[in-house]
C-alpha cells in the first residue's frame, strides 16, 4: 500500500501541506518496501483553473491508496472517489511528514467522507 | 455608433450615467450588461416583448461505455474541465469554456455535445422615458462566467439600427473586457477618492490596450479640490474629463426610489455634444 502525504518539501522531515490541490509535494510512502518518494506539484501550485482535478489525476498515477492531507475541495474529491483513494485528514494542525504518517498508521487520523466548502482553494 | 460604461469600481454611476444618457437622447438602445445584477429595467420599467430568450452554451456529454480513458480529451483542455478518473473521463462543466476541444480529440466517438443554459434575454420598450429599447440580460445563478452571455448580447446590438449604450460590469476582468470590446466610445465613471482613482487606472489601461477613444466623468463631485486626484491622472494619461455630476442628495434620494432624476440632464446632453465632435472630428 501507498500512502501520500501533503508536503511543504521533498523529503520525510518536511513541514506538510495541508493544501491538496496546491500542495508543493506528495510524500509517497510505501508499507511493504518502507521507502520514501518525491513527487513534485509544482505545475499545480499556479494553476489558475482545477488544481485539484490534476493533483488527484497525478496522485491516480503514482498509485497511492490512501491520501493524508488538511482539506480536499470538492472537485478533487469527485476525482480521488472515481479512483478509490481514501482520504484522511490532518486539519489545521502542523507537524512533519514523518508525525504525520505516525499518526495516519496508529490510526488517529479521520477519514474525509465529504469535500470542504465550496470555492475553497480557487 | 456604440457608447460602452464602465468603471473599475463598483457603484461609482455606471447605470446613473446610462439613464441620463439614454433620457438625453432620441431612438436609443440601452444593453444592461452587468448580467450578474441587471438594475436598468427598474428605473425603466419596460414593457417586455415576450418572456425572454433563454441562452445556452455547449458542453461536452461524456458516453462511459464508449469512453476507454485514453485522456486524449483531459490533455487537450486547457481548463482543466476533464480528468480521467476510475478509467473513464470526469467532466467538470463550471470549468468549460466550451472550446469544443475535446470533441475533436477523441477518437473514439465518446463525446457529444449537449446544451447548457446559461441566462435569459429580454427587450422591451421604456415605459418612463421615451423612444428607449433596453435589452436585458440576465445570468443564471451559479453560472461562472458572464462571457457567452454578453457576447450574444453583443451580436444582437450589432444588428440593431441607431445609438447603443452599453451599461457594463464592474470590475477589470473578463466580462467588463468582453462588453467594451469594439465599442467606438468609452465613458469610464469614476468617484473622487483613491478607491475611484486606482480602479479608473485600470480601466483606462484595458481601453488603451483595447485602443478604445475614451473619456471620464466623475461622478459625487465635490468641487476641483476633491478632484484634483483623477483630473491629475487623466492629464497624465492624455484622457479627457468630459463632465464633473456634483454630489447631491436630492439626486440620491429620488434615485434610490427608482427615479431617473432631471437634475444633471444638461450634463449628460454636454456629454453627448463632446462625444459627437470628437466623432465628427475623426469624420
Amino acid at each position: 500500500m501507498k500512502i501520500a502525504i501533503t508536503a511543504h518539501g521533498d523529503d520525510c522531515h518536511a513541514e506538510v501541506d495541508s493544501r491538496f490541490g496546491r500542495a508543493d509535494y506528495f510524500m509517497l510512502y510505501d508499507t511493504e518496501k518502507e521507502s520514501w518518494k518525491a513527487i513534485p506539484n509544482t505545475q499545480n501550485v499556479e494553476a489558475a483553473h482545477g488544481a485539484g482535478i490534476q493533483a488527484g489525476q497525478t496522485l491516480a498515477k503514482s498509485g497511492a491508496g490512501i491520501l493524508v492531507t488538511g482539506h480536499v475541495g470538492p472537485k478533487a474529491f469527485k476525482v480521488l472517489a472515481a479512483e478509490k483513494i481514501s482520504m484522511f485528514s490532518f486539519g489545521d494542525s502542523n507537524g512533519t511528514v514523518e508525525e504525520v504518517l505516525k499518526a495516519m498508521l496508529a490510526g488517529e487520523l479521520k477519514s474525509i467522507d465529504i469535500p470542504s466548502g465550496i470555492g475553497v482553494g480557487k | 455608433m456604440i457608447i460602452s460604461i464602465a468603471s473599475g469600481k463598483g457603484g461609482t454611476g455606471k447605470t446613473t450615467l446610462a439613464l441620463l444618457l439614454a433620457a438625453t437622447r432620441q431612438n436609443i438602445t440601452l444593453v444592461d450588461c452587468d448580467v450578474e445584477e441587471p438594475n436598468c429595467h427598474l428605473f425603466l420599467q419596460p414593457k417586455w416583448q415576450d418572456s425572454g430568450r433563454e441562452i445556452s452554451v455547449m458542453i461536452p456529454h461524456v458516453h462511459q461505455d464508449l469512453c476507454n480513458g485514453c485522456g486524449a480529451c483531459s490533455a487537450v483542455c486547457l481548463f482543466n474541465a476533464i480528468a480521467i478518473a476510475g478509467k473513464s473521463a470526469l467532466f467538470f462543466d463550471e470549468l468549460c469554456h466550451s472550446c469544443g476541444g475535446c470533441l475533436l480529440a477523441c477518437q473514439q466517438g465518446a463525446i457529444s455535445e449537449v446544451e447548457k443554459p446559461i441566462g435569459v434575454v429580454n427587450t422591451g420598450m421604456a415605459s418612463t422615458l421615451s423612444d428607449v429599447r433596453l435589452l436585458n440580460g440576465t445570468l443564471n445563478i451559479g453560472t461562472p462566467s458572464a462571457v457567452p452571455l454578453i457576447k450574444i448580447m453583443k451580436k444582437e446590438v450589432a444588428g440593431l439600427s441607431g445609438e447603443a449604450l452599453l451599461d457594463c460590469p464592474p470590475g477589470t476582468s473578463c466580462s467588463m473586457v468582453t462588453a467594451i470590446k469594439n465599442s467606438d466610445y468609452c465613458l469610464l465613471v469614476t468617484e473622487p477618492n483613491s478607491f475611484g482613482r486606482h480602479d479608473l487606472e485600470l480601466a483606462m489601461n484595458i481601453t488603451s490596450l483595447l485602443k478604445i477613444s475614451t473619456g471620464v466623468v466623475i461622478n459625487k463631485s465635490d468641487g476641483d479640490l476633491s478632484d484634483e486626484s483623477i483630473q491629475s491622472l487623466c492629464d497624465s494619461r492624455n484622457v479627457p474629463v468630459l463632465a464633473k455630476i456634483p454630489h447631491s442628495i436630492s439626486f440620491a434620494r429620488q434615485y434610490a426610489s427608482g427615479i431617473i432624476p432631471d437634475e444633471f440632464r444638461s450634463v449628460a446632453a454636454d456629454i453627448w455634444r463632446q462625444i459627437d465632435s470628437e466623432r465628427g472630428g475623426k469624420g
